[in-house]
């Protein structure tokens, strides 16, 4: 056997560094569906335990709503299972394209092409439209699936520091000369929950001659009056050329992805984007709940509005109890601890009481500022973000930080 | 010497560093913690290479030559006349 | 919605760009229409012009694209687990179901453990990475699935490639990769555009001389190939001693979504803490992993299926020869038409549709220059009578365009 010990030993020493690091990633089984309550096996082994869920991208409470249920139903019985095969020799159905139509609709862009995943799409779109004669130039916080689409494409790339509109303007200045220029950003930050300053950017690549690309998974469905995204709230609807979202969080949470923006872009997607040519259709059950999410998100804005108002009760409860938040507009709400070690206990001591909320440290955010991520849905009830907080202020009791400011936790714990 | 340590020093600073961030020294790990990620690590290659109009070959501008400022000082050094 | 869009400089002057792109594409021939289905995929499928053809282009080798039973398991896990888990695996997004389909598969492939993805695209996108460094060396073979390309491209191992199946060429390459620490094989159990199996007993006995490790990609084997489907490492009986196996459920699995590595316990667990694709993007939804474990069952319970497709594959095949038409060498239910002109290929594809025959034609840059062929899939969905017409329809179209006599 080639597989000698000397390497399993190898991959044996490199986890034990995992784990004594304190990063290695244990999963949690869950026994039901994904909703503000949830059964949860952990340890594995251990007794299914009922907690509510601050952790999931669930933002509009429609991963297990009746009515997409239904649709996902009604899809399998009319159009099958899968479809076994790529988009383009016989994975179209109708129903395809009256999604990729319906969220160009809701976008308000020119035209969509769907993607297995939006990890999928961020991989494939920039080597499908730009060559070694561009520049892209990013974010330093953009998505990990963003990096791996550059890593992929074969134009140059510069960053420009999180959000900083005058570094932007230096490196458009500083790349003028090429081709094209690519300015990329997500539209919600996945880790901080702050808003890109969208209507700055569309100046700004107005001004220097630059195309804008926007990853909008953490806001597609809720961010904005309507919910059209970030760039409904930075009221610059109709001024990206590019938007990449995601069917996995928000919009039911089961699977699958888009690009979607200017037609020609789009269209060059369809004949090169690797993973779409690569890679199987979205199944056309999955299809038919988003369908029916659509159907929700267009009659109604009560969900986000409900969300909104969560949203705005859970700050205020964080803030008045004294935790150090991290600034923003979004159902993201970071509790900063600074700490690894304590983002850790702060969590497991959080799960002894029922609520579900994980602790990142560096790598996923930078060093010295380690935090506890919460995610607010429009699943949860009053009631459950009543309890969440009482745990939340019990822990924060019992490790003495809360009214703390961020200088005196680090002086408390370290960095 | 120490005044091409500065000028690379300031130049991390003013390029990478955010408000809030600790104060970084010449041998403050850049790259290993997080402060410069490899996309960005292009900005950098680029000032060096028109401030002192050296030329460093891809293959020697790797993670760890630049993961603190002594270090890419040293390999600036080979490359000047 | 046109209207919506303020034309800003720059996308005009790259939109003229683009539509240059695209008319090149167009003109050379390559331009990617898609057909519009409205019905369930089978054998039979309905197109959005009311036309019903027979559908001899999908993966879907063992009918079970709308398969009751995987529908019905897939139907009791939405009412048990919901629609989405709107999470990535680690966060909150890990349900009984996905371990017990990841346990399933592991037992199916005589294997240690396994991991799910979104897709095989994802799988083979994210293995290398996380394992290889570039002290390592990965000898792929050439005519290996984009995927396993774009996964190479991201890991900075040493490169060595070898001729599709040229097993001379694999152990030059070999010999040459001796220098760094750790090598890897890696070969598509079936070649997707011709259709041949890789020699996998060569394989092996090479890796063993030379020390390396193998990772067989068996999306267009797994289910098909092999007594009882469990793909290439069951024909070759090496069950149990392939290091990394990748595989889709998006093909003859069922063909919704889903991927999966499948391998060594150590690998496994390192693929689950740093390989991209599994931690940046959602867990299949659990109705997938719930009709995945359906799946396993049935494939685990009988051969019929198996056996049924394994002899419409050698009707086909057998009818087709004697036809006289060239088919290339295969142990697949991927069955190649050469036709060797692209032209032909689009003229005989085309007219074949006309017969109530879906099949799609394929040309250079996707197979080599001068080898354009018609790329028929077979499935034990189709009866005898089906077969009989593709291979009616074929005979008349080969003998109207001069292929056969």
């Amino acid at each position: 056997m080639s597989f000698s010990e000397k390497i399993r030993g190898l991959y044996q020493t490199q986890l034990g560094e995992i784990r004594n690091a304190g990063i290695y990633k244990e999963e949690r089984f869950i026994h039901s569906s994904q909703a503000a309550d949830i059964e949860v096996e952990f340890p594995t082994g251990a007794e299914v335990k009922k907690v509510i869920n601050m952790c999931a991208n669930n933002y509009l409470g429609l991963s297990s709503h009746p009515e997409v249920i239904k649709a996902a139903h009604a899809g399998l019985d009319t159009r099958g299972y899968g479809m076994s095969s790529v988009r383009f020799i016989c994975g179209t159905q109708d129903i395809h394209r009256e999604l990729e139509n319906r969220v160009t609709e809701f976008l308000g862009t020119e035209d969509t092409i769907l993607f297995p995943s939006c990890m999928d799409a961020n991989a494939g779109v920039f080597e499908a439209i730009l060559t070694s004669e561009d520049i892209m130039i990013s974010d330093r916080l953009v998505h990990a699936s963003i990096i791996d689409g550059m890593r992929l494409c074969s134009a140059q790339h510069d960053t420009f520091k999180h959000s900083n509109m005058e570094h932007l303007e230096e490196k458009l200045l500083l790349h003028a000369d090429k081709r094209i220029k690519l300015v990329i950003t997500d539209g919600v930050f996945s880790m901080d929950g702050d808003l890109a300053k969208l209507d700055i950017m569309v100046e700004l690549c107005n001004k220097y001659d630059a195309m804008l690309l926007v990853d909008d998974s953490h806001s597609t469905g809720f961010i904005g009056k309507t919910g059209r995204g970030t760039h409904e709230h930075c009221n610059v609807m109709g001024q990206i050329d590019i938007i990449t979202t995601t069917f996995g969080k928000a919009l039911g949470g089961a699977s699958g992805g888009c690009v979607s923006g200017r037609k020609e872009i789009v269209d060059m997607c369809r004949q090169k984007a690797r993973p779409y040519l690569f890679s199987n259709t979205i199944a056309p059950v999955i299809v038919s709940g988003v369908l029916k999410v659509f159907d929700i998100l267009s009659a109604s804005t009560e969900r986000r509005d409900k969300l909104e108002k969560n949203t705005a009760y859970w700050r205020k409860g964080l803030t008045e109890a004294g935790f150090v938040l991290k600034e923003g507009d979004s159902p993201i709400i970071p509790v900063m601890l600074f700490n690894a070690k304590l983002s850790q206990d702060f969590s497991r001591d959080l799960f002894s009481r029922g609520i579900y909320a994980i602790g990142f440290f560096f790598p996923v955010v930078p060093n010295g500022q380690a935090r506890i991520r919460t995610q607010i849905s429009a699943g949860h009830e009053i009631h459950h973000l009543d309890k969440a907080l009482a745990a939340f202020i019990e822990v924060g009791k019992k490790y003495g930080i809360l009214g703390l400011t961020k200088e005196q936790i680090v002086a408390k714990y370290g960095l | 010497m120490d005044d091409m340590k500065d000028l690379v020093l300031n130049y991390v600073i003013k390029e990478y560093m955010e408000d809030g961030d600790e104060e970084i020294t010449y041998d403050t790990p850049l790259i290993s913690s997080g402060y410069v990620d490899s996309f960005s690590m292009v900005s950098l290659l680029v000032f060096l290479e028109n401030k002192f109009t050296i030329k460093i070959p891809p293959e020697k501008a790797t993670p760890e030559a630049f993961d603190n400022v002594n270090s890419i000082v040293a390999l600036v050094k080979q490359y000047l006349k | 919605m046109h209207s919506l869009f303020n034309k800003t400089a720059m996308y005009s002057g790259f939109k003229d760009y683009l539509t240059g792109q695209l008319n090149e594409i167009q003109e050379a021939g390559l331009y990617k229409n898609e057909r519009i289905i409205v019905s369930p995929q089978g054998p039979f499928i309905m197109l959005d012009t009311g036309q019903e053809v027979l559908n001899f282009c999908a993966n879907n080798y063992l009918g079970l694209s709308n398969s009751g039973e995987l529908i019905r398991a897939a139907g009791e896990a939405l009412k048990s687990h919901g629609y989405g888990m709107s999470s990535v695996r680690f966060i909150c997004g890990t349900t009984d179901l996905h371990k017990e389909l990841e346990r399933k598969i592991a037992q199916f492939f005589s294997t240690e453990d396994t991991i799910l993805y979104a897709a095989c695209f994802d799988a083979n996108g994210g293995v290398f990475e996380p394992l290889l460094t570039s002290e390592d060396a990965i000898i792929s073979d050439a005519l290996n699935h984009a995927s396993i390309i774009d996964g190479v491209r991201l890991c900075k191992a040493k490169r060595y490639r070898y001729e599709n199946s040229d097993m001379e060429d694999l152990e030059t390459q070999l010999q040459l990769a001796q220098e760094q620490r750790f090598r890897l094989i890696v070969t598509d159990g079936v070649f997707s555009m011709d259709g041949n199996v890789a020699p996998m007993d060569e394989i092996y006995r090479l890796a063993q001389k030379y020390d390396a490790m193998v990772m067989v990609d068996e999306c267009h084997s797994a289910g098909v190939v092999g007594k009882s489907g469990r793909g290439v490492t069951e024909l070759f009986d090496l069950g149990g001693k392939i290091e990394i196996i990748t595989g889709t459920l998006g093909k003859a699995f069922g063909g919704a979504i889903g991927g999966f590595t499948t391998g060594k316990r150590e690998i496994i667990e390192m693929l689950r803490q740093r390989s991209r694709p599994y931690l940046f993007s959602n867990a299949i939804p659990p109705f997938v992993a719930a009709a995945g474990i359906r799946m396993i069952d049935m494939m685990t319970e009988t051969n019929v299926l198996q056996d049924k497709l394994h002899w419409n594959s050698e009707y086909f095949i057998s009818r087709m020869t004697g036809a006289g038409f060239d088919i290339k060498p295969t142990r697949s239910a991927i069955c190649a038409v050469m036709l060797y002109d692209a032209r032909l290929s689009q003229d005989f594809a085309a007219r074949l549709l006309k017969e109530g025959i879906y099949v799609i034609g394929f040309y250079y840059p996707v197979v080599p220059k001068d080898l354009a062929r018609i790329r028929v899939q077979i499935s034990a969905a189709h009866e005898k009578d089906h077969l009989d017409k593709a291979i009616d329809a074929f005979t008349k179209v080969g003998r109207e365009l001069g292929v056969i006599k």
